[in-house]
């Protein structure tokens, strides 16, 4: 066993698991947060994405214990109180989800994509920005929607911030 | 995932010691290639011991006319660098190429050269910028790395902690994805050096893993375009051969991407 120390959402976590465990499970058994989810045992669905100190990462692919002293965000931590995400809000806006099984690993990924993009987006580059990330349902194209109308009210407000 | 002791190493030392204190231990870096398999159960191993913390092993620095890059440098980290993609702007676009941006968070180009898959793209680059792999040991030349399908001069606990590439005077590099695990079917690496010699590294194809294509070497060495490759082709006997392509079908890929390299000197070309 080893004892894993993290911020995780903002909050400190403390607890001992197995050295085997990985990042997903510790994030969905130990600590409940199952918004995190499982779509694959081949690290391709992205349907666990997570950020480590503010990257997108496959939370599958990575032992909890490598995570430790690192600051995570899952997709619960993403809206502020009652107030959805400005990507969470574009995905309901722009209906980029169905039965919903990707959709927090699609907003982590899409939240990670916009912030190293800084804002500047077309429709080809988050097409391909999204490889990781598998969905069977939508056919991508209101995610790709979403995505795209998110970094530009959020690339607008950084603008109208720095006036 | 089988039972095992994760054991963090700060050293290189300290890692090759933990390595060998235990009875089958693995060094475990992004682990986007060992925690599937072990996944899978494909895999086993008593101890992890983790290499990514290793300071010595970060890092990347111009020296005269070689790039080095430390073991540890993750895929996007090369991509995103400015000294690389200043140096040698087709390696920086190889490595943002690999896989997907989660996977180019944590994968390492260390764990890609020990791993030495087949249809890896840092082998390539490796091979055609007569690279120098850095082990904790002793220095070995890309020519004498790659033995064969997943196997390594390296020895049972030697670490990579670097690659010394040659700086080209122009290299590109082309690669047909399989569409599903995004893997090269066939990557061809291209660089013209400043001694006028003139290296074409395959990888994907071969079925004894990377290999140069020293036919292409030569037409290359009078002319350095594609047309010089006219009439060329590889051996369909030496290829691989699966259910995503026949030999004979990866044998013209293997032609294609050549002409396509070139065609791309300066950055690298991912077909689907
Ligand atoms: C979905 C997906 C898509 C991918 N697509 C591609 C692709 O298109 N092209 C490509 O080239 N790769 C691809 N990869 C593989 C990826 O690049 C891996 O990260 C890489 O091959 C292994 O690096 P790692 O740091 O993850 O190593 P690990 O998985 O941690 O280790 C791999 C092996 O190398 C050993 N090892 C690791 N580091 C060292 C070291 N410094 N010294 C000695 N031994 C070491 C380990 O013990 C292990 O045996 C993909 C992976 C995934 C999951
Ligand atoms: S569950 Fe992590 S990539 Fe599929
Ligand atoms: S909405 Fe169902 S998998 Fe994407």
């Amino acid at each position: 066993m080893v004892t894993v120390t993290m911020t995780v959402n903002g909050r400190q976590v403390s607890k001992e698991v197995e050295d085997r465990r990985l990042l997903v499970d510790f994030l969905r058994e130990d600590l409940e947060l199952t918004g995190t989810h499982v779509g694959c045992d081949t690290s391709q669905c992205g349907a666990c994405v997570v950020h480590l100190d503010g990257k997108a990462i496959k939370s599958c692919t990575i032992l909890a214990a490598q995570a430790d002293g690192t600051s995570i965000t899952t997709i619960e931590g993403l809206a502020d109180g009652a107030e959805l995400h400005p990507l969470q809000a574009a995905f309901k806006e722009h209906h980029g989800l169905q039965c919903g099984y990707c959709t927090p690993g699609m907003i982590m990924s899409g939240v990670d994509i916009i912030r190293r993009h800084e804002g500047q987006l077309d429709e080809d580059t988050v097409r391909h920005e999204l490889e990781g990330n598998i969905c069977r349902c939508t056919g991508y194209h209101n995610i790709v929607k979403a995505i795209l109308a998110a970094a530009q009210e959020m690339h607008g407000e950084v603008r109208q911030a720095a006036e | 995932m089988y039972s095992l002791t994760y054991k963090r190493a700060d050293s290189v030392e300290e890692a090759r010691r933990l390595f060998q204190e235990a009875s089958d231990a693995a060094y475990l870096a992004g682990g986007h290639t060992l925690l599937p398999t072990m996944k899978q159960r494909l895999a086993a191993h008593d101890v992890l011991v983790d290499l990514t913390r290793i300071g010595s092993m970060k890092g990347i620095s111009v020296e005269g006319d070689r790039v080095r890059i430390g073991g540890g440098m993750t895929h996007a980290e090369v991509a995103g660098s400015s000294e690389v993609q200043r140096a040698i702007p087709s390696l920086a676009a190889l490595a943002g190429s690999i896989g997907d941006a989660q996977v180019r968070h944590r994968g390492t180009l260390g764990g890609s050269i020990a791993n030495d898959d087949p249809a890896a793209d840092y082998p390539a680059a490796a091979l055609a910028l007569a690279a120098t792999i850095m082990t904790d040991s002793r220095e070995i030349a890309a020519d004498d790395f790659f033995t064969a399908l997943y196997e390594t001069a390296l020895e049972e606990s030697e670490i990579v902690t670097g690659v010394s590439f040659a700086i080209p005077e122009t290299a590109g590099y082309a690669k047909f994805r399989n569409p599903a695990s995004r893997y090269p079917m066939a990557g061809v690496f291209v660089a013209r050096h400043r001694d006028g010699s003139v290296r074409v590294a395959v990888t994907g194809a071969g079925n004894e893993g990377v290999f140069r294509w020293q036919a292409a070497e030569s037409a290359l060495a009078g002319d350095f375009s594609a047309n010089a490759l006219e009439g060329l082709s590889v051996d369909p006997d030496l290829m691989m051969g699966d259910i995503h392509g026949s030999a004979e079908y990866r044998a013209n890929l293997v032609a294609v991407m050549a002409r396509r390299a070139l065609a791309n000197l300066g950055s690298a070309e991912a077909i689907i």
